[in-house]
């Protein structure tokens, strides 16, 4: 059995065994608390440029799926796991993780204290790592290229080609507009699912020829990397927001859209990536558990209170959760309620989302 | 919302007596919601007639009722207390069952009670049938598809609408009998006509069979506002079929992708929004394994057993904030006390594997039917953490204290091939070993014990992997380190590592680090210690305060004979050391207990208590001493490699306990204290033990050394008696000896004293109600005692300084003597806490555990507020009473001897001896309503004359007396009309004793017999007739006596005062 490692920028190094593809990759090392849904999030667009460790300490578990995948391909740098399950037993299940992870070339790392790992960067923040296979180990340049690493063109890298239409389960009662900035399928099924022809665009798709499709609302989808970076996308939604027409933003989305809006995004110390993080409705006085994937967040205080308010907050960290717009038929919000993997508690925003389109339907007629 | 303004004082309820299926997890729960709710300032009047149980605690409740769990005593204590209201859901099944009477019959609404957390509409949705299935229905929850049916016709057309397999099950017939599983349409007809048959009201259940599939739960949470969240999800090993308290368990579910288990979490958020429950509940699933349909078995609205074992896997205090939840506190607005930043609205993660495995009595209850099904019969459990499934399970096995380290059975080993393949099919508590078995000898492929057990491959292949390292251990030429590191991470002890290989550890050995317990999966910093071992890089153990560090050993899981009354020591010593100014650190593995709760001691380590597992956490925290004495004998069984380890023991010291059990040593110190003993040897062989008791004169009390808990006790009258025992006793164990002891028919008096190396402080004598031969576990006891007079009591006491004198007790010591033709005689000395210190510590104030505590840091009694020698007896009596979980453990004899049965244990408290006799027998479930009924009498020989007088109270009260010939014919001889009935060894014969007792014609049985255990002898078929049908069976005659007093008296509980402990 070969043997396999992580470097961090640090120094530190974990020696483990090789699990999935051989070879060397540097990414941004970030730690998932999630105790199932490896295969989404392998496949989740907005872990592009990162190495991804699961705290749970046994995955694999119950193999992989046909129908589980949130993409196309897997994006992630990396994978490291404590304990890698060579006998999945599930009913859906057709291959073995290590097998994906191969067919996707994909480096994988087992066998490491993974809870030493996700310590470290709690304690010291996200940071860029390279996982190698015994026999692929870095020289001084690929170490130092490591250490200068950063995700760059992510949403370039993950965004479709070109325009992709998806039919609506059963009767089409609307048809929304997707800019993929790195979608989940699960955003996409979701509407399907209420009736909605969804039209996934390129991430720079022009704002003009948006508007004039004919859409009855917008939705911008999840993505990877520094919001910051998206400057042509940030000026096309300042088209899109001027124009009325509903808007629905998930996490990179969200982000986008704030920036849009004159707030700053601000990267934080290791982000949220996990399915059990509370956030609460303010005007509601609910909390919900929500799905989470991000190391960006919109920093509050430079939310336009006259533009927009900040509706949903996390109970843990008070941090920026959504955003709903003042006289617009506009909200957004940082966590996925589409999940794949996670709790369905939010899944009523794409009902809400729909709503916002009767409503502002009606206002026009 | 925070706390409620319209609440001020708050009723809770525990959860009674400890009963299979109800056991310390309610403990817990208790205490946990009694200081939650003092912290928010509320005034708590507390009912439980447990009084081993922490909750029961002078500082847990502003007011404390140890008084019957019956509807009339707590309506007396409500009108006495008026609390404005009452919290139902922390007291299991008891205390739910009996808000809802107290609901029922608007009796609350007439006082003003407030029911928190749950409304009667709620718990009736959740418990009763028929409205539980209209509700799941309401909402679209799935439930098992079912009907009940009259004729074979009706039986195959619901079948052709649900499909096969279904279950067959007859109404009103014992243990099912006539039910079964139909797989084909021609099985339909034959069970369906069989059941229908054997149905006295013509009547089956037919329902659908989802036998095999997966049993999944789920532990939610919601408050008024309607957050919900989840707390963990469990999967059992054992498919649905098996007790979900008889499985093995593990958490979080294992082979569930994210839709299923979002699908289920969805659908037990739905179920306790739709219920409208505020606090925790716990739903069952049963999961298809080959696609995504699933039904809902089951809904506790309560917090249950399997809360206690989510908070403890995850950290997060279920009944706590149940019960802040109850007061109005919304989840988000309770800080979760691990991060101390978080808060309580939020999904636990984790990021290990946790086991829990059942601990089954059926080691002492050899006879008793150990097959596993829907009945639980587990006493207790263990819960182990690890980072993989492979040591969990093994630390869950080595835990459990069932003389395993690993998962190799030894007796297995004699099976035949065939003998294994056949017992893989059969659900008992000894299958998964012989699974395991299977697998070791290559007899079986993983799938093939899959199709039969339907057990999941995913754990099969983790039983395969640790089989797979004890052959590579096996074949090993060498223990390399890699070997060795690997076995250690799948949980094998460095004990069965050299076993296997071989070859000595030696310098390879390695302990292990230890992880937090945090909620998060590292997310957030932990505040709270609560550590597991792991074969690991990184340690995370806390560095000390600078105070003495002081290790409390915990007493593992709860069984027969070793019960909730040493978590309550336990617990105690913690609070005192911690009085005293140490750093406190436990190690227990059960999960049920208070001393596992993060917030007991200022570390907590959740690891099995064997050696090895000891000596990791030794070396992690390096202690400057440790307490045994209070961990009941799983403790004290480490004392000695405490002490090798270096650890310096607190108290009384290894070597005296040693001589407590070893009978040369023992018979030593008797005789320099000049205290006599009932005379007795020691033996080998048949012929010696005949020789012995022929010397001593029958009867003679035989049982082997060493063994504690009168394990394998019984008392012979007949050389005949003698020669079976030794018999079966050599075919187990020949190197032990066995004793053979003169027995004494005689009082027995139980003493538990406190001594500081000098003085001795007796709180209180206690008297038992049977005679001695009855284990002291199982005996009624009285304190102060009725019979004992001043010069006994002088005695006794000089006895007991004396004795702790010579045995270097510091600490406790419990001491039984039996008073025989006027003089006192020693019985057995335990140099260490025992089950009745927690209720003679309540009832007398004397803080026991304390007390002990502080003299074993050189404190001394003379200058503490209790003084020396008996303590003055208080002008209240209480009344022990055992209670037994008979009938939950089918073939086993009910008949009382020297092995102790019972589970748990009952109060009753007076400034009255009759009353509080009373209260305890009605506490322990004796109904006495009915003055007048039908008594049945079958005794041995040597009870005859002593049943005379009781026959002769029962008629005089107006009962009806039958009795089985012998009987009846001493009675009539005896002028006391008796009609004779047949035996049951006569079953053709009528009118019979069984047909009696199975149409409800009897309401009280008296059974006493020669032999017993085996459940085809006549008397135990009558005594397991009674227990099965809910009629009380007396089985010695001084209980007999007992209950005719309580009978005479005509007392009833509205007449009966009812105490409150702290006023005492």
């Amino acid at each position: 059995m070969k043997k396999a490692y992580l470097l961090l920028a640090d120094g530190t190094l974990f020696e483990g065994k090789a699990v999935g593809y051989e070879g060397s990759s540097t990414g941004e090392v970030v730690f998932n608390t999630g105790m199932a849904g490896y295969q989404e999030v392998l496949t989740d667009p907005s872990y592009y440029g990162q190495t991804v460790c699961m705290t749970y300490p046994l995955i694999g578990n119950y193999g992989i799926n046909f129908e589980d995948y949130e993409s196309r391909k897997s994006w992630v740098s990396g994978f490291i796991m404590r304990e890698l399950c060579e006998y999945p037993s599930n009913f859906r299940c057709k291959t073995t993780l290590d097998a994906y992870l191969k067919s996707q070339k994909v480096v994988g790392l087992a066998g490491i204290d993974t809870r030493r790992l996700t310590r470290i960067l709690r304690n010291s923040g996200v940071m860029n790592g390279i996982i190698y296979t015994e026999g692929f180990e870095p020289d001084a340049a690929a170490i130092e290229q490591m250490k200068q690493y950063v995700v760059k063109d992510a949403v370039a890298a993950v965004t479709v080609g070109e325009r992709v239409v998806r039919p609506a389960d059963g009767e089409q009662k609307y048809r929304i507009a997707l800019l993929d900035f790195g979608v989940k399928y699960n955003i996409e099924r979701e509407l399907c699912a209420r009736g909605c022809e969804v039209t996934v665009l390129p991430a720079l798709t022009d704002p003009q020829d948006v508007l004039s499709g004919g859409y009855d609302g917008i939705m911008l989808s999840n993505g990877p990397g520094d919001p910051a970076e998206n400057t042509q996308v940030v000026e096309n939604l300042k088209v899109l927001i001027a124009s009325g027409i509903p808007i629905f933003g998930i996490c990179l989305g969200h982000q986008l859209m704030a920036l849009a809006i004159g707030a700053k995004t601000q990267k934080m110390r290791f982000g949220h990536r996990g399915v059990n993080h509370p956030v609460k409705d303010i005007d509601a006085d609910r909390t919900y558990i929500t799905s989470q994937n991000h190391g960006y967040a919109v920093v509050g205080e430079t939310v336009d209170p006259a533009i927009a308010r900040v509706r949903y907050v996390n109970l843990n960290d008070g941090s920026v959760e959504g955003l709903e717009h003042i006289g617009r038929p506009i909200f957004t919000v940082q966590y996925h309620p589409e999940v794949c993997p996670g709790p369905m508690d939010t899944s009523y925003l794409f009902d809400r989302f729909l709503e916002n389109i009767d409503s502002h339907k009606g206002g026009n007629r | 919302m925070p706390l409620r303004k319209d609440i001020h004082k708050v009723m809770v309820l525990g959860s009674g007596p400890i009963v299979i299926g109800q056991a310390a997890e309610f403990d817990y729960a208790g205490t946990q919601a009694c200081r939650a709710l003092r912290e928010e300032g509320l005034e708590v009047v507390l009912v439980n007639s447990n009084p081993a149980t922490i909750m029961t605690d002078k500082a847990m409740a502003d007011k404390v009722y140890i008084e019957p769990m019956t509807l009339e005593a707590v309506k007396e204590i409500i009108k006495k207390e008026r609390p404005d209201s009452l919290l139902p859901n922390l007291g299991g099944q008891t205390g739910l069952n009996l808000a809802m009477d107290l609901s029922a019959d608007g009796f609350l609404d007439e006082y003003g009670v407030k029911l928190l957390g749950a409304n009667p509409e709620t718990i009736a949705k959740a418990e009763d049938r028929q409205m539980f299935k209209d509700t799941m229905e309401s909402i679209g929850e799935p439930c098992i598809a079912s009907k009940v049916v009259h004729t074979v016709e009706d039986a195959v057309a619901f079948t052709e609408e649900i499909g096969l397999p279904v279950i067959i099950r007859p109404a009103y017939t014992l243990g099912g009998t006539g039910g079964g599983i139909a797989y084909t349409w021609e099985q339909l007809r034959e069970i369906a006509a069989t059941g229908i048959m054997y149905s006295r009201v013509d009547e089956i259940l037919v329902e659908k069979c989802i036998a095999g599939w997966k049993e999944i739960e789920y532990e939610v949470m919601r408050d008024h506002k309607g957050n919900a969240i989840t707390i963990c999800n469990m999967e059992n090993v054992d498919p649905v079929g098996v007790h979900t308290g008889d499985s093995v368990v593990v958490a979080p579910s294992q082979t569930l992708s994210d839709k299923e288990y979002q699908m289920l979490r969805s659908s037990a958020l739905n179920i306790i929004t739709a219920l409208g429950i505020e606090g925790g509940c716990n739903v069952q699933f049963a999961l298809n394994p080959n696609s995504f349909e699933y039904a809902v078995i089951e809904v506790n609205p309560r917090v249950s057993r399997s809360s206690a074992l989510a908070s403890k896997a995850t950290g997060y205090p279920i009944a706590k904030v149940t019960a802040k939840v109850a007061i109005g506190y919304g989840l988000d607005e309770i800080i979760n006390a691990v991060t101390g930043k978080t808060y309580a609205c939020f999904e636990p993660t984790i990021d290990y594997i946790v086991a829990k495995f059942p601990r089954w009595p059926f080691d002492k209850f050899v006879y008793a039917d150990n097959s596993l099904g829907t009945q639980m019969k587990a006493t207790g459990e263990v819960m182990s953490i690890a980072s993989c499934f492979e040591a969990a399970i093994m630390k869950a096995v080595r835990g459990v204290e069932m003389k395993l380290t690993s998962l190799i059975m030894p007796k297995l080993k004699n099976w035949s091939d065939e003998e294994i393949k056949k017992g893989v099919s059969v659900v008992n508590d000894e299958r998964l070993f012989v699974i395991c078995e299977a697998l070791r000898r290559e007899i079986m492929t993983i799938d093939e014990i899959h199709d039969i057990t339907l057990i999941d491959t995913w754990f099969l292949h983790g039983f395969q992997n640790i089989i797979n390292m004890e052959k590579e251990l096996a074949a090993a030429a060498e223990l390399t380190e890699d070997l060795y590191l690997r076995a250690k991470k799948l949980g094998f002890l460095d004990r069965t590592i050299e076993e296997l290989s071989g070859k000595a550890v030696g310098a390879l050995k390695r302990l292990p680090v230890y992880k937090t317990v945090d909620t998060c999966a590292a997310e957030f910093d932990a505040e709270t210690p609560y550590y597991y071992a792991s074969f690991d890089e990184e340690n995370e153990v806390k560095p000390g305060t600078g105070k003495k560090k002081v290790l409390v050993l915990g007493s593992g899981p709860i069984r027969i004979g070793q019960g909730i009354e040493f978590d309550y020591c336990s617990v105690h010593s913690v609070w005192a050391l911690k009085d005293l100014g140490c750093e406190t650190i436990i190690i227990n593995n059960n999960p049920e207990t208070v001393s596992t709760d993060f917030d007991t001691a200022d570390r907590l380590y959740f690891e099995p208590l064997t050696p090895e597992d000891v000596e990791g956490v030794v070396n992690a925290e390096k202690p400057d001493a440790a307490i045994v004495q209070f961990g009941g004998q799983t403790a004290i069984n480490l004392a000695a490699h405490l002490e090798k380890l270096g650890v310096p023991i607190l108290g009384t010291p290894a070597w005296s306990i040693d001589a407590a059990e070893d009978r040369e040593k023992f018979d030593e110190i008797l005789e320099k204290c000049h205290i006599p003993r009932p005379k007795g040897d020691t033996v080998f062989t048949e012929e010696e033990a005949v020789a012995v008791a022929d010397r001593l004169g029958y009867p003679v009390l035989v049982r082997p050394s060493y063994v504690l808990g009168g394990q394998g006790m019984e008392i012979a009258y007949s050389e005949q008696d003698i020669r079976e025992y030794m018999q079966v006793i050599t075919r187990h164990k020949v190197e032990n000896p066995v004793l053979v002891d003169k027995y004494m028919m005689g009082r027995e008096i139980e003493v538990d004293a406190i001594c500081d190396g000098e003085d001795i402080l007796i709180p209180g004598i206690m008297e038992h109600f049977e005679r001695a031969g009855v284990h002291s576990g199982d005996s009624i006891s009285m304190y102060p005692p009725l019979h004992i007079a001043s010069k006994h009591k002088d005695t006794i006491i000089r006895y007991t300084r004396a004795l702790a004198k010579n045995l270097a007790v510091l600490g406790l010591v419990n001491i039984q003597f039996v008073l025989y033709n006027d003089e006192i005689y020693i019985i057995e000395v335990n140099p260490r806490s025992s089950r009745t210190v927690p209720y003679i510590s309540k009832i007398t104030g004397v803080p026991m555990i304390d007390l002990a505590t502080r003299c074993m840091f050189g404190e001394k009694l003379r200058d503490m507020e209790y003084g020396t020698g008996l303590y003055p007896e208080r002008d209240y009596y209480a009344v022990k009473v055992p209670v037994f979980s008979f009938q939950k453990l089918r073939d086993l004899d009910t008949q009382l001897g020297p092995e102790m049965k019972s589970t748990g244990e009952v109060l009753g408290v007076s400034r009255d001896f009759g009353e509080a006799l009373f209260k305890g027998l009605t506490g322990a479930g004796f109904s006495m309503h009915k003055k007048t009924g039908n008594v049945v009498i079958s005794v041995r020989p040597a009870d005859k004359q002593e049943a005379i007088p009781i026959a002769e109270k029962f008629e005089k009260l107006g009962y009806e007396l039958y009795a089985t010939r012998g009987t009846a014919n001493t009675l009539n001889r005896a002028m006391v009309a008796t009609n004779a009935v047949y035996n049951a060894f006569e079953p053709d014969k009528h009118p019979n004793i069984l047909d009696m007792i199975e149409n409800g014609e009897v309401d009280y049985v008296l059974s006493t017999s020669v032999k017993g255990r085996h459940p085809e002898l006549a008397s135990v078929k009558i005594r397991r007739c009674a227990t099965e049908h809910a009629i009380p069976c007396l089985t010695a005659i001084d209980t007999a006596n007992a209950l005719l007093q309580c009978l005479e008296s005509g007392m009833e509980i509205p007449n009966c005062e009812m105490v409150d402990i702290n006023s005492i």
